[in-house]
């Protein structure tokens, strides 16, 4: 079609259902990550050499035989560093490149080796003789508490009285919950490739969510300023957070073995190595305490969550504060108390992983509320409904802020219609007593998941365009491409501000030298916060253009309209000419208009006030929920997931082809963590599950032949990116509706009326045993007191708790 | 021994002095060729990011087989057509159907796995016949995506043909049979590396023999399933290797009367397809046991010699009564397949001594078999634990009885207690509650990630439960996943 003619509409405007801009690149192999930029002559080849004890310090680490094996270019310790070992994100100074002195994790950095070869690199790391003199390791959760070793002091929010109102309520129970971490797996591993420049100074491809951060760690490593250090990314095979803080140790040694050999240096790690040396989701151990109403609406609630931070500070901060401000999911908790420990362990520093640390504190409180459904013999979903934050009402969060705008009740009520949850739940009561080996489990499950950075100075962005004489564009921003579809969405509002065809446009690599001091890709807030930017930038571009136009024909401003591909002049009905976009553009190089502005974006009115552990953290919430169904094997705890309806709230969706993706592989994923992603330490502190054949994703059969997916109709009325909301983080939370189901699916053994003893992931093991224990129980006629999983805390939480 | 192979990289022949003997497939595309499309996702044949497509020659037609480069060793491409993602679209703008769906279905997001995908979903797209649900997560199995969910790929696979029903590659399926023709004819490939190590490739299963006997410490690589692993994780020096994938003996199929000659060679694709009828609980098995890159590959002979103890295929065939052949020189004996496990990693092959053939009876009406495998997830996982149970009922009672485990002992070993709880007594819940408690006896399985002794003891013991009620009167569902045996008349 010829671009100049009029026409009605852009090509890949904004709401459009348009494929990923790298689609066609990725089918055939074209899409270059950094493994596959061509090899520059001379590249030296990096390989960690790592300690093999959890905890001890280095009594000797002798490197002879590695400097001397051959193909070694040079072998970096700590005592290389020209700056500061330490690339921790939040200032911490506890992320050392290289250890020094005592090992903190077992896979802990020692030193590293360049060589002319990967192989040659590997083979000789191998040769270091290492001694140790083992100190006492904390593998766990519950020996970190019992410890009482923390990373961070614990943080609490409260409102009213908690215990009296629990103590005061007609039902109480309490339990414990553990939660499995997760490894991120995505499947490109951690990768830099580090260039050296002239003046000392260096650029670094790097697989990173996070190029502003991987800047600054390797400054501080080098010792030089930030202007010294370019960072750039194209795009990732995958992040999911674990290339956020974690990227930056990597490229600083491949930066270090840069400037010290003056040649390239590549650090790409294989698969085992990523997931021994790199962090994961945290896991948690959550205790509750609840009082409820003879109808099973919360009077008080208590939580103490305790999560795996490792070795190291990193983003466990933020993340067991996000645990907390999630902890209330969809509910309101009217008397509540919340607190959080952080915990050190002599494992890998745990850190950010979609979700960061929400759902595992929703986890929780969609435990509390089938423990309160069995206990009174109700179907779980209606004491979720009975709880759910009101409208106008019941809508202040633990912390304070008002949930101004509330889409659950109506969301649940429309997907329970849609997935027919009533009849089915008939359906399955039928099935499950004509079958004594299989049973059926349903769950509904509702996520309400805020949007924003809680470390409020993060949510900020900037962006670059470039307008060149022809009429094209080049877009750049601080986002990070890592398959979410970031970049086109970004684009698709550029095109439809500027209304050109998204063919117009070249998205370009993030780069720290073209938009400084930029935020991790992370949080969902990609879109939110670099759309705004971009958005910001057009319309510099806009106006400058409009002004010259609004000159160039004699006409008011507001008589130059940009139509699709074309600039008119004149009012509505009366237009007296029509520009095509490159010759207006010509013209105005002519007329000397700037054709390049930035644009910045700030999201207003957020803040939180850590004293009080309260404000307004989140600009607005994303909501969605999910019905899931399950099938169980009562004899071995192998299960399948049948079916699964979601509705979900994307505000007016930037792109529903995009935010459909990250539904579903938001939801398989989730699914994933808590099903048949188990990871496995062994007592020396040994990550046993460190590649694909030990640690199981789900794989394509997994995903449930009945999957249906609807987009709420709903516009943000936050004026966020044209109306649209977040969607990166959100559906992982629906998969709990998963784990759900399968506890239902248990609790059938049981009439409903007790509470399985499951944990998450619930592996066929997890499952099993579950179906035992709560077989146990109810021939043990515990009913009332559903002693098994609701026994008083064990002591080393009332001690850790009682240190406060 | 001239040391080069030679082989069809897309349509252009390739001759190539094997420099290095367990060089990766994967590694010769993206450091030789600078073919950078195929990507390295874990080096282990589980993820599949880095899936080529070997076309070779049938009777007289290609055949397309998906595979893992990353696992796979240079020499094993002799004779064949290579073909990774590179190869597929005619031009820029003219996308292959595999491809042209991905796009239209949304089906990458990342695109690190795509590459994987796509060659995968190429290889369906030339196997005949209807594409349904089962067939392409089948197909898809040994591909790991953790971005879309895979809804999208499923898509796609199901749409690629309503694009095209054939390529270009079906067009030039003459030329290439010439090609690949042309260059057969060559004797077995031998040769020595710079650095020493030595590799065969022999064609006769006599100069086979002759190689074992002469170099008795050889790696023997059929499909490299394990033996990749050997090089890619353990990083060892294998030295010298004896290839076995063109022993043409070594991959035949006799199915007689009384019994299945399986060759040591026959993949576990093949013998998929040869057991279904008499023996389905096998078959799916089978079908469960790695991903098609891998069954494509990976050899019987393979899963039996390599003495894992969780290697799937023991535990059924010991079951069943198969037998092995072993061979050394022109000399052949044949053991009961049980004894041949003598230890965790010691078997009862001599020096010189390779596994020529598995000797599996055919289906007796007057048995049940059923078998059945736990793992954390349900396709292309390593096995937790695996019964296999094979019953003969005489007047309701059980007149034999023949059950092994994988995943509980050292070796795949068979429930002997057990067994002799059950012969002689009534085929009931009581007897079964006795043979529950055998089970105890027979076994002391370990914790590992896989799965804690507790959970092995009770999930074996369930199986036997399990076994009890399908082939009792009742006709209650056990299986969540797989077919449903048909009742008491299942054999």
């Amino acid at each position: 079609m010829d671009k100049r003619l009029p026409r009605d509409r852009i090509a890949g405007g904004a709401h459009q259902a348009i494929a990923h801009d790298s689609a066609a690149k990725h089918v055939t192999g074209e899409a270059l990550y950094i493994d596959d930029i061509p090899a520059p002559p001379n590249l030296v080849h990096l390989f960690a050499g790592t300690a093999t004890k959890a905890h001890a310090r280095l009594t000797r680490l002798d490197l002879a035989a590695v400097r001397a094996a051959p193909g070694v270019v040079a072998v970096l310790t700590a005592e290389d560093i020209p700056g500061t070992n330490d690339v921790s994100p939040v200032g911490a100074g506890d992320d050392p490149i290289f250890c020094e002195g005592e090992v903190v994790f077992l896979g802990q950095v020692l030193f590293a080796v360049a060589a002319e070869s990967f192989d040659s690199a590997r083979a000789a790391a191998k040769l270091a003789v290492a001694e140790y003199e083992e100190l006492p390791a904390l593998l766990t959760v519950e020996a970190a508490l019992q410890a009482g070793s923390f990373l961070l002091p614990d943080h609490v929010m409260r409102r009213g009285d908690a215990a009296a109102a629990i103590r005061g309520a007609p039902g109480r129970l309490g339990g414990r919950l553990a939660i499995g971490g997760q490894d991120h797996f995505y499947l490109e591993g951690q990768v830099s490739l580090a260039l050296p420049q002239e003046d000392g100074d260096v650029l670094i491809h790097c697989s990173t969510q996070h190029p502003s951060e991987v800047q600054q760690g390797v400054a501080h490593v080098l010792g030089r300023p930030r202007n010294a250090v370019t960072v750039e990314v194209r795009r990732m095979g995958g992040g999911f957070g674990g290339k956020e803080t974690q990227a930056a140790q990597w490229a600083a040694i491949a930066a270090l073995a840069a400037v010290k050999t003056g040649r390239p240096a590549k650090f790409r790690f294989e698969r085992d190595d990523d997931m021994i040396m790199t962090g994961k989701r945290h896991d948690f151990l959550i205790d509750y305490d609840v009082g409820f109403d003879r109808e099973g609406r919360i009077l008080g609630i208590e939580f103490m969550q305790a999560c795996r931070g490792g070795c190291s500070a990193d983003l466990t901060g933020a993340i067991a504060d996000r645990a907390m401000f999630h902890a209330d999911n969809g509910y309101y908790l009217d008397q509540v108390a919340i607190t959080s420990h952080r915990c050190r362990t002599n494992t890998v520093s745990n850190t950010a992983f979609r979700g960061f640390g929400g759902p595992q504190g929703m986890m929780g409180i969609e435990t509390v509320m089938e423990a309160i459904a069995r206990r009174l013999g109700k179907d779980p979903l209606e004491i979720r409904k009975l709880n759910l934050y009101g409208k106008g009402e019941r809508n202040i969060t633990p912390y304070h802020q008002t949930v101004e705008e509330n889409v659950l009740p109506e969301t649940i009520a429309a997907l329970e219609a849609d997935a027919d949850y009533a009849g089915r739940r008939r359906a399955i009561a039928a099935f499950n007593a004509e079958s004594p080996w299989l049973k059926k489990g349903l769950a509904l499950t509702p996520v309400k998941f805020g949007i924003s950075f809680t470390t409020s100075h993060l949510n900020q962005a900037g962006a670059l365009i470039h307008i060149y004489t022809d009429g094209s564009i080049h877009l750049n921003h601080g986002g990070t491409e890592m398959g979410q579809g970031l970049f086109v969405k970004v684009a698709q509002v550029v095109a439809e501000e500027l209304q050109v065809d998204l063919d117009r446009i070249k998205i370009t690599a993030t780069s720290t030298g073209k938009v400084p001091n930029t935020s991790a890709t992370a949080a969902s807030s990609g879109s939110d916060i670099n759309g705004m930017a971009a958005l910001a930038a057009a319309r510099t571009l806009k106006q400058r253009l409009i002004d010259f136009a609004a000159d160039r024909y004699k006409v008011p401003p507001a008589e130059v309209r940009f139509l699709p591909g074309r600039i008119a002049i004149g009012a509505p009905g009366r237009i007296v000419e029509e520009i095509a976009f490159p010759d207006l553009i010509k013209e105005a190089w002519l007329a000397r208009v700037s054709l390049s502005a930035t644009g910045y974006y700030a999201t207003p009115g957020i803040y939180y006030d850590r004293s009080t552990a309260s404000g307004r953290p989140f600009y607005y919430f994303a909501y969605g929920a999910a019905v899931s169904e399950v099938l169980v094997d009562s004899l071995t705890g192998e299960y399948k997931v049948a079916r699964v309806d979601i509705l979900h709230d994307v505000g007016k969706s930037l792109n529903p082809a995009i935010d459909l993706g990250q539904i579903e592989g938001g939801f398989i994923q989730g699914m994933g963590w808590l099903t048949s992603e188990e990871l496995v330490w062994d007592s020396t502190g040994r990550l046993r599950t460190h590649a694909p054949s030990t640690y199981k994703i789900p794989a394509c059969s997994d995903r449930p032949a009945d999957f249906r997916m609807t987009l709420l109709a709903n516009e943000n009325r936050e004026p966020a990116i044209f109306r649209s909301k977040a969607v990166g983080e959100p559906p992982l939370m629906l998969a709990i509706s998963v784990f759900a189901a399968i506890s239902d699916a248990i609790a059938s053994l049981a009439g409903y009326r007790l509470l399985p003893a499951l944990d998450a992931p619930a592996t066929p093991e997890r499952v099993l045993l579950a179906v035992e224990e709560i077989r146990a129980r109810q021939a043990a006629d515990l009913t009332r007191q559903d002693r098994p999983r609701h026994q008083a805390r064990p002591a080393a939480i009332r001690r850790a708790r009682s240190a406060e | 021994m001239s040391g080069r192979i030679r082989f069809l990289l897309g349509t252009e022949r390739r001759e190539v002095e094997v420099a290095d003997p367990t060089m990766t497939v994967l590694n010769y595309l993206r450091l030789v060729e600078q073919r950078t499309g195929t990507k390295e996702g874990c080096a282990e044949g589980d993820c599949g990011a880095c899936t080529v497509v070997l076309a070779e020659l049938g009777h007289d037609h290609l055949a397309y087989r998906a595979v893992n480069s990353c696992i796979q060793f240079l020499p094993s491409l002799d004779g064949k057509q290579l073909l990774s993602v590179e190869d597929l679209a005619s031009s820029r703008s003219v996308l292959h159907p595999a491809q042209q769906a991905m796009v239209e279905c949304h089906g990458s997001q990342c695109g690190f796995c795509t590459p994987g995908f796509v060659m995968s979903l190429f290889a369906l797209f030339h196997a005949p016949g209807h594409l349904d649900r089962r067939r392409i997560d089948d197909a898809l199995a040994g591909n790991l995506c953790r971005c879309t969910g895979y809804g999208p790929i499923i898509a796609a696979a199901s749409r690629m043909k309503e694009i095209a029903d054939g390529d270009r590659f079906d067009e030039a399926e003459a030329e290439t049979v010439r090609a690949l023709r042309a260059l057969r004819g060559q004797p077995g490939e031998a040769g020595e590396a710079p650095d020493g190590r030595r590799w065969f490739a022999p064609r006769r299963i006599e100069d086979l023999a002759e190689l074992v006997l002469s170099f008795p410490e050889a790696s023997l690589v059929a499909g490299a399933t394990d033996a990749g692993l050997w090089v890619t994780k353990q990083h060892r020096r294998l030295d010298p290797v004896i290839y076995l994938g063109e022993v043409e003996e070594l991959a035949r199929i006799a199915v007689g009367p009384e019994t299945i000659e399986i060759g040591a060679g026959v993949t576990y694709d093949r013998l998929q397809e040869v057991i279904a009828a008499d023996y389905p609980d096998f078959a799916e098995l089978l079908r469960r046991l790695g991903s098609t890159q891998i069954r494509n590959c990976g050899t019987m002979g393979g899963n039996i010699a390599n003495g894992s103890p969780i290697g799937d295929s023991p535990p059924p065939l010991i079951a069943l009564g198969a037998r092995l052949v072993l061979r050394r020189s022109a000399a052949r004996r044949e053991i009961a397949l049980e004894d041949f496990f003598l230890d965790y990693g010691k078997q009862d092959r001599r020096p010189g001594e390779f596994v020529e053939s598995i000797r599996l009876p055919r289906r007796d009406p007057a048995w049940r078999f059923a078998c059945y495998k736990i793992s954390k997830r349900f396709d292309q996982d390593i096995t937790a634990s695996l019964g296999a149970f094979n019953l003969k009922l005489a007047g309701g009672g059980v007149a034999d009885i023949r059950i092994c485990f994988g995943g509980m002992a050292a070796i795949p070993k068979r429930a002997r207690e057990c067994e002799a709880a059950l012969i002689g007594r009534p085929w009931s819940l009581d007897t079964v509650r006795e043979g529950q408690a055998a089970l105890r006896r027979d076994y002391t399985p370990i914790s590992d990630m896989r799965a804690s002794r507790g959970y092995r003891a009770l999930a074996a013991e369930n199986l036997l439960l399990k076994f009890f009620h399908e082939t009792g009167e009742g006709a209650a569902l056990t299986r969540t996943r797989i077919l449903q045996p048909a009742g008491p008349s299942h054999g």
